[in-house]
């Protein structure tokens, strides 16, 4: 630790940089290439292929975060230990190294491009409609959801106090359209890590593609109103088989009814905009 | 009462004119008439900094219901209003306001040497209107069917009459009307007092920093704020008028008002940042013993961010799927290079520097520390696939408490620094410290459980959340933070008490750079007797340590 | 003088060239309406500033060698109080609670509002609050 301030030593200060850029270009560009063996940084492992390509895009990102936040808190935490105020002397008055500046400006400008050109990959993959024939419709009211599919009388509904199930198989490309007919909403399922909003007058449209059979947890995101806490529903996910049987019971006699029946709620449900005033029980879930 | 302002090198030194004492009236009518910006910028920064007091009380209200999955503190509906009014009140009452209302008000005219702002009435009007937007707004608790409840952002066609009847919308919407209008009066003056009043000498390159950003923001400010009030104006009429501006049922369309509330929000987010990064851009080379390091880049850097901040509004709406995804993002990623260079400029006026560790300082540093964690989070969120799975969580939330945590950080620290020109006595440094400790760990706290909370799925604006039991644990913390934050904050108020008038704080306790520390503490009437002569952008330095000159290029460090 | 301008000027460019290229990719024409009016916000007082620039000259506080006695003299007259900021205020505040609460409350609001035109400016033609 120097007690009196120094003229910096310019050479090795700049081979010092140059090989700090590396130390910080050189692992993003790696790391966005194959992006499979890090840590997941707090991110949850989805179940989606376009989940994954999104999971690696952030595990990209939070290298690159980590590097520059540790390279600048390092900075700062030396800054303040080596510098603390030892005496009554002035210490150099320098106030402009340009090349240092020109360094913290392009560096910087690099790495954005690169976050950029990853970004837009990932987001391509993540938008993509592949023609499918699986197609739902999630309709969000306040404060529920009903899930119909095209071609199909297979219906689900649901509110607060009845969580509704969204079933779809597994291993296909599922195309789901996402409408709102009171305020936007917005359907998220975490396992996916990918939320849209519902909004009134849009017709939004994504493709799933899940990996795995199971049950994933789904909420509204968008702030709806005074249940919006508890707008739960469920994404079951099933073998192409039992997805199959699942359809096929809404063709029975009682199935038809039945989904008459839900197609009517849910019909009301999207004709009535005045919301609901009746106070339910709090906290259900 | 009129006095005329002469410039004070006529009569300067020494004896006193009677222009230099103010002959107005006193007390309560020297309070609701005074056009003195000191005076004024004082009712700012106590009316704002009692908002801070109100909205961190329905913060901790809403932490303790959070505290766990099913709290029973508040209801549903309850809760919807808390965190509305929590938002608003932070956002559009405390931060703001604070940011070029109460420190500005009273420090951007001393700065560049002027005797007041160029529009005296126009500042009084600005801050009467500031007030009764305050008041207008929180009326709204008072009301049937109770405050608004939209949260701070009021997406249509939630905040349109069929799902907000209450009075409570039309006075959120009245509040921020007065506000708006209050906020474009400061930056009309702002820009013409820095425009026309600065000292012989001081040029605009060399404006102290705190004056610049200033300046940027007052420009951001007659930019983004007529779109907000030409919006509410639009979501008035279609509440009371009959218009379907946003409503689907009578063709208009609910995104428009997204668009236009984020075309205002994310200006604003630096109309509120800026101010405080001028603030430690003026602590931290004093306490340093140094110049700023970098100041014609932190300026382009400032007006940079201003340009590209008008075109980055959508990273908001990046999940409504009708945005142009690639220009949002590229725009959002590319503010993190301006913003980068402040920091690195920050470290390097820390650097080889001789640092007095003040409460100020401290409070700067904090600010740099939390600024960059927020910074940080921010550019994840600048790339829309990552913030399909971020947007609307808890993750979003931690990100923008550590930025704004970080301003509150900032704002403490300005007080630190200026709080003796101000009152003319000292804050107690213990007191002090102890609350900058408590803040600073708070603030980490109350933030980084959020973040993890976010990442596993936890949506924000929740009264209510699953049973998960790490969710809990997680949230559990969050309060805690919050409780120390809480702590802070109180401490700050009981040191006010403890240090009234205790220390007579001199001209210039800190050795600072810039012309406030050349008058007296506080200063007088038209704020100088005399000034020294203008060459840089540390004129009282240069006068203190004429042999200290700040050495123009690096040249001579090869 | 004229650096202020072209601060001003320069936004206004940028903002204009923001504009061309969003407005044309997107086609989504909220925002490309906003953007061009920030242009034009920009460009309306850069445009006036430039102008003055000219005919002003230049100031004390533009030139680096300036001497404070350059400066020295009369600035201008600054009204020292007024109570009609906070007239104009309140009136302002009574005008927008009548948005919410009835258009009686127009009435004190008008009125305070009219009280503090007039009186502001018979105010100002004295030259303050004497
Ligand atoms: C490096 C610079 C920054 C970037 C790239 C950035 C990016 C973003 C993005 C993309 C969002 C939207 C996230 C979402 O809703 O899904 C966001 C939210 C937010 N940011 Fe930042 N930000 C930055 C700095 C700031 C600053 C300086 C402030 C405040 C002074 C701020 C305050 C906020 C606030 C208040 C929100 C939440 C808005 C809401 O309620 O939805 N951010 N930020
Ligand atoms: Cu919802
Ligand atoms: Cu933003």
């Amino acid at each position: 630790m120097e007690l009196t301030p120094q003229p910096p030593k310019g050479a090795p200060a700049k081979s010092r940089l140059r090989r700090l850029g590396a130390a910080i270009a050189l692992p993003i560009a790696g790391i966005l290439l194959s992006g499979c063996t890090l840590p997941s940084f707090g991110a949850r492992t989805p179940e989606t292929t376009t989940g994954q390509s999104v999971y690696h895009l952030w595990q990209g990102f939070s290298v690159g975060a980590v590097i520059i936040g540790a390279l600048t808190l390092g900075l700062i935490l030396w800054a303040v230990l080596a510098y603390r105020r030892k005496d009554d002397t002035i210490p150099k008055q320098s106030q402009y190294h340009i090349p240092l500046e020109v360094i913290y400006t392009v560096i910087p400008v690099l790495v954005v491009v690169a976050l950029f050109v990853a970004t837009v990959v990932v987001e391509n993959k993540v938008l993509a409609m592949p023609k499918t024939d699986v197609s739902i419709n999630a309709n969000a009211f306040q404060w529920g959801w009903g899930f119909t599919y095209k071609d199909h009388n297979a219906v689900a509904i649901g509110n607060t106090t009845e969580t509704p199930t969204m079933v779809m198989p597994v291993d296909t490309d599922v195309k789901i359209t996402v409408t709102s007919t009171d305020v936007v909403h917005g359907f998220y399922v975490r396992d996916f890590s990918f939320s849209r909003y519902a909004l009134p007058g849009v017709r939004n449209q994504f493709t799933l593609h899940a990996l795995k059979t199971g049950t994933f947890f789904g909420q509204c995101t968008q702030l709806c109103g005074l249940y919006h806490s508890i707008m739960y529903f469920k994404v079951k996910v099933v073998t192409a088989d039992e997805y199959k049987v699942w359809l096929a019971s809404f063709d029975t006699p009682e199935g038809r009814l039945a989904a008459a029946q839900a197609k009517k709620v849910l019909a009301e449900q999207m004709s009535a905009h005045v919301p609901v005033k009746t106070e339910i029980s709090r906290g259900a879930n | 009462m009129t006095t005329t302002a002469h410039n004070p090198a006529v009569e300067s030194h020494g004896h006193e004119h009677g222009h230099a004492e103010h002959h107005g009236p006193r007390g309560i009518l020297n309070w609701l008439t005074s056009t003195d910006h000191k005076v004024i910028g004082l009712s700012y920064t106590i009316t704002s900094v009692l908002m801070l007091v109100i909205g961190g009380a329905l913060a901790e209200v809403i932490r303790g219901q959070l505290a766990n999955p099913n709290g029973h503190l508040v209801t549903m509906a309850q809760y919807n209003e808390l965190f509305t009014m929590h938002g608003s009140i932070m956002i559009y009452l405390f931060a703001g306001p604070f940011a070029f209302g109460a420190l500005a008000n009273i420090i951007v005219p001393i700065q560049i040497g002027a005797p007041d702002m160029a529009f005296p009435r126009l500042n009084a009007l600005s801050y009467w209107l500031y007030l009764s937007g305050a008041i207008t707004m929180l009326l709204g608790f008072f009301v049937t069917g109770g405050a608004a409840n939209f949260g701070w952002v009021g997406y249509a066609p939630l905040s349109d009459a069929v799902y907000a009847p209450g009075a409570g919308a039309d006075l959120w919407i009245g509040g921020l009307l007065l506000t708006g209008f209050s906020a474009i009066f400061t930056g009309v003056n702002i820009c013409a007092t820095v425009f026309y009043l600065r000292a012989p000498g001081l040029t605009l390159f060399r404006m102290p920093i705190f004056t610049w950003n200033l300046l940027v923001v007052s420009i951001l400010i007659l930019l983004a704020f007529p779109i907000l009030t030409a919006g509410l104006v639009m979501l008035y009429a279609d509440r009371h008028l009959g218009t379907h501006i946003y409503s689907v049922a009578g063709g208009g369309v609910p995104v428009l008002w997204q668009h236009i509330f984020w075309f205002w929000g994310h200006p604003e987010v630096y109309i509120l940042a800026l101010p405080f990064f001028g603030m430690v851009t003026e602590i931290i080379p004093v306490f340093s013993r140094k110049p700023v390091f970098g100041y014609k880049g932190m300026v382009f850097a400032t007006l940079t961010i201003a340009a590209l901040s008008l075109g980055v509004w959508a990273h908001h709406m990046f999940t409504t799927g009708v945005v142009l995804l690639p220009f949002f993002s590229i725009m959002s990623l590319l503010i993190a290079v301006p913003t980068g260079i402040k920091l690195f400029n920050w470290i390097g006026s820390m650097w080889r520097g001789q640092i007095w560790f003040s409460t100020a300082m401290l409070f700067a540093i904090g600010f740099v520390v939390t600024f960059l964690i927020g910074g940080l989070t921010g550019i994840y969120l600048a790339s829309p696939p990552l913030d399909f799975f971020t947007h609307d969580t808890y993750f979003v939330v931690a990100h923008f408490h550590s930025v704004v945590m970080a301003l509150v950080l900032g704002g403490m620290a300005g007080l630190y620094y200026w709080g003796p020109k101000i009152t003319g006595y000292m804050l107690n440094e213990r007191i002090g410290k102890v609350q900058f400790w408590l803040a600073f760990i708070g603030t980490q706290v109350f933030t980084i459980p959020q973040y993890i909370v976010g990442l596993n799925g936890m949506p924000r604006r929740m009264a209510v959340y699953p049973n998960d039991p790490e969710w809990q644990t997680l949230n559990t913390w969050s309060s805690v933070g919050a409780i120390m934050i809480g702590i802070s904050t109180l401490l700050f108020v009981v040191n006010i008490v403890a240090s009234w008038k205790k220390h007579p704080a001199g001209d210039n306790p800190w050795d600072g750079h810039t012309l406030e520390w050349f008058t007296t503490s506080p200063p007088p009437h038209h704020n100088f007797f005399r000034l020294p002569q203008i060459r840089s952008e540390r004129p009282t330095w240069d006068h203190n340590h004429p042999e200290a000159k700040a050495l123009a290029h690096g040249k001579e460090d090869h | 003088m004229r650096i202020e301008s072209k601060i001003l000027l320069w936004l206004g460019i940028f903002f204009g060239l923001m504009c061309a290229v969003y407005w044309t990719w997107s086609l989504e024409n909220a925002g490309g309406v906003m953007m061009f009016f920030a242009m034009g916000l920009c460009f309306l007082p850069g445009l006036y500033y430039f102008w003055w620039s000219r005919r002003m000259g230049y100031r004390p506080e533009d030139d680096p060698n300036a001497t404070q006695e350059t400066g020295a003299g009369y600035i201008d007259a600054f009204p020292g109080s007024s109570i009609f900021p906070f007239t104009l205020g309140s009136g302002a505040f009574f005008v927008v609670l009548s948005m919410v609460f009835g258009s009686w409350l127009l009435i004190p609001g008008l009125g305070l509002v009219i009280w503090a035109a007039l009186g502001g400016i018979a105010e100002g033609r004295r030259g303050g609050d004497k």
